[in-house]
């Protein structure tokens, strides 16, 4: 038997940034498609409104995490570390399989595995921005003529649209990555309460701060 | 500390953000525009008027014509012919600002009753004249003037449907056979009352365009007369109780509205009541952003308010026609046929019929111009052929999507000039077995009608299919029956045909992106509910 230690992983802001965000992110994805004209639901009129309501909601809750990651100095947890991906990599596609330990062990100092560096990391540089750019676009449509903007609104919106299925694919892998903590809830119990059981072994000890 | 310090920084940051969005979130639901109180009473404004037509001595005199009645009208008012004359309603006559043809109903060719050529009685009695029964008529003519038919308050004054313009004078059955007598109006009871245009007046002739009520426009018919809300919001007892002459509003007898050339986007916003001399529109009254909701007003810039607020045309009492196949008429045996609706479908003078309710416009881009066939243009017979057709197109700032009634049907052209056939319908006089409608033979009434337009005609004939497109701007809608966003915005909605032009959310899109999109989907759920599987086989095992 393994000892365990509580590791206070997520604090009370990035508890409710990342649940504010899952809401709005949902949200978005409902409204949003319903407008892209995939399905019939609230009707496109108030699809419309409330995917705009929530977009902007989320456009505030970016700049406000921006501002927490930088004046908390928690945006290095981004920093991609490439090294250890082929191992990451390995061990989801075939230790997982055969219950060999995580090879990545989370500690306050470094919450977020290689993967998920990257992933989140892509998530943040590529997929949010064109997301907002070209959001915020759509929203002032109107006023590009104005701005001197000729583009085609259909590439704006195919551009979005793209974001939205990567969105999609991100958010399905991202609902069952979290199935493979310690137990099938583990990883959603510490996102809710803040606290992670994490395996307390000598070996570990290297490891933080990698 | 600094750490801790920060945070809270950032919770007070957070919370006046929550404020502010809360403002905005909880921004008032629209609602409808309060409807326009400040109708001014017809009635009172009759009343107000400092002339009493009974009290006028020439008035007072047992008129036997028209022509006569006109005569007594000029000799107060003395520039009012000279105005009609110089308008569209006399010369059917329309010079395009944009095009170096004459157009106007004397020289344009349709798919009702074709031409005016040849058949003038007929058609010339909506002419704002008396006697225009040939190619003799006299435009000069002051007296041949009627003053009545559109300065009439009696309801009484009617003019005879083949008389040339002309009123009935004795009693005479119309249509012939059918027992409908029309009696002679008073002249004189008439010209003692005679006020301001109305519904009615106007509607004597515009709401009966193409031979019945509702047959031509689509947005007109008779029921504008006194429409109920739901019909015509402007033009209501219950709405706005405006007249036609409200809109368009007439600068010495012209009147403005015609739809060779119309305004298919206003950017001058409101200007009424005193008009600066663009014609009024929609955004004459209601200006340029109508909406509370903004969005509805990022509309405007490319969607023609008619185009939402008309959600269905011929929503009065009578049907609209849609369809008009002359190649079949002569056919005595079937005689007259109607459908279960009670709308005829055949009639052997005019061929078969289709007919429509609450007929769905088609939407076309639209800049207000219009491309007009006359008399004498030739057709590409392997190509559709369009009589007429809206200019526009989606990268013309100047154009929107504008909402109209398609008019189909089947009418003569000769094969090898390449040319609508001009038939003549209506006779010359009681022996005249040239016209269709006496002799039923469409040899020798497209001769004479060819040949009285002054057109080469080989002898041959055929049949083709033409098309035209009316403009649809009344009959608008109270707002509540306005059509709702997922109209167009949804797969296959109103404006699937413009999809391309424009992009329409829901609507269009990019053909690649939903099939790799969802492929891409699935290939995730898959693979997820593999490593699952697997996950749960390795777990079994150890």
């Amino acid at each position: 038997m393994r000892s365990v230690r509580r590791v206070y992983l997520y604090t009370r802001f990035e508890r409710f940034w990342h649940w504010m965000q899952a809401l709005l992110i949902i949200g978005l994805g409902i409204t949003g498609f319903e407008i892209h004209g995939t399905y019939t639901w609230l009707g496109f009129a108030k699809a419309y409104m409330w995917h705009v309501r929530f977009g902007l909601a989320l456009v505030a809750l970016i700049v406000f995490a921006a501002f927490w990651h930088f004046t908390t100095g928690q945006w290095k947890q981004y920093i991609p570390s490439f090294e250890r991906i082929g191992v990451m990599l390995r061990y989801y596609t075939q230790g997982m399989f055969r219950n060999e330990p995580h090879p990545y062990k989370k500690s306050e100092l470094s919450k977020l595995n290689p993967l998920q560096r990257l992933t989140y990391l892509v998530f943040k540089i590529l997929i949010a921005p064109i997301f907002v750019t070209t959001g915020l676009l759509m929203i002032f449509y109107n006023r590009w003529p104005e701005w001197g903007l000729n583009w085609d609104l259909g590439t704006v919106a195919t551009l979005h649209s793209i974001a939205a299925f990567l969105m999609l694919i991100f958010f399905i892998v991202h609902v069952y990555m979290t199935t493979t903590g310690r137990t099938l809830f583990a990883n959603i119990k510490a996102m809710l309460v803040g606290y992670e059981e994490v395996p307390w072994e000598e070996a570990d000890v290297a490891s933080v701060g990698d | 500390m600094r750490l801790r310090r920060l945070r809270r920084v950032g919770w007070v940051l957070l919370g006046s953000l929550a404020l502010l969005g809360a403002r905005w979130w909880v921004r008032p639901t629209p609602q409808a525009a309060p409807a326009s109180g400040a109708t001014p009473e017809r009635a009172a404004a009759e009343e107000t008027s400092t002339a009493d037509h009974t009290k006028f001595e020439i008035l007072q005199q047992p008129f036997r014509t028209g022509p006569e009645v006109t005569k007594a009208c000029l000799s107060c008012h003395t520039e009012a012919a000279k105005q009609v004359m110089a308008t569209t309603h006399w010369t059917w006559v329309y010079q395009p600002p944009t095009s170096n043809e004459v157009w106007g109903k004397r020289y344009d060719i349709n798919n009702f009753c074709v031409a005016i050529v040849s058949n003038w009685p007929r058609c010339t009695s909506c002419h704002v004249g008396y006697g225009w029964k040939d190619d003799s008529f006299d435009f000069d003519n002051e007296t041949a003037v009627d003053c009545l038919v559109c300065h009439d308050t009696t309801g009484t004054y009617k003019k005879f449907p083949a008389g040339a313009g002309h009123p009935a004078y004795e009693p005479k059955e119309f249509p012939p056979g059918s027992g409908k007598i029309w009696e002679p109006p008073d002249l004189s009871y008439v010209a003692q009352h005679v006020g301001r245009t109305s519904r009615r007046t106007c509607g004597a002739c515009h709401f009966y365009g193409g031979g019945g009520d509702g047959v031509k426009h689509g947005d007109m018919d008779s029921t504008l007369a006194e429409p109920p809300k739901d019909v015509d919001v402007h033009m209501s007892p219950e709405g706005a109780g405006l007249t036609c002459g409200d809109c368009h509003k007439p600068q010495a007898h012209a009147i403005p509205g015609s739809r060779y050339v119309m305004v298919a986007k206003d950017t001058h916003g409101k200007d009424l009541p005193e008009s600066d001399g663009f014609p009024t529109s929609c955004e004459s009254c209601h200006g340029l952003r109508p909406h509370e909701l903004g969005k509805l007003n990022d509309h405007v810039d490319r969607v023609a308010c008619q185009t939402c607020h008309i959600p269905a045309f011929a929503r009065g009492k009578r049907p609209t026609k849609l369809w008009w196949d002359w190649s079949v008429a002569g056919d005595k045996a079937r005689g007259k046929e109607t459908d279960e609706h009670g709308w005829e479908v055949y009639n052997y003078m005019k061929g078969e019929f289709r007919w429509g309710k609450n007929v769905v416009p088609v939407y076309r881009w639209f800049n207000g111009q219009m491309d007009v066939m006359t008399l004498g243009e030739r057709i590409d017979p392997d190509k559709p052929v369009y009589i007429n057709e809206p200019h526009g197109d989606a990268r013309d700032p100047n154009s929107r999507i504008y909402p109209f009634k398609e008019f189909r049907g089947k009418q003569g052209y000769d094969p090898e000039y390449k040319l609508l056939l001009v038939p003549h319908l209506f006779p010359f006089h009681p022996d005249d077995t040239t016209a269709f409608w006496k002799g039923f033979d469409w040899g020798p009434a497209f001769e004479v009608g060819m040949k009285t337009a002054g057109l080469p005609y080989s002898g041959r004939y055929d049949w083709i299919e033409t098309t035209m497109y009316w403009p649809i701007t009344h009959m608008v809608a109270p707002a509540e029956q306005a059509l709702k966003c997922q109209a167009c915005h949804t797969r296959q909605g109103r404006l699937a045909a413009l999809a391309e032009t424009i992009y329409i959310p829901a609507q269009s899109g990019h053909p690649w992106l939903d099939p790799i999109g969802w492929t891409l989907t699935g290939l995730t759920l898959l693979g997820v509910g593999i490593h699952a599987g697997l996950r749960m086989v390795g777990r079994r095992r150890s």
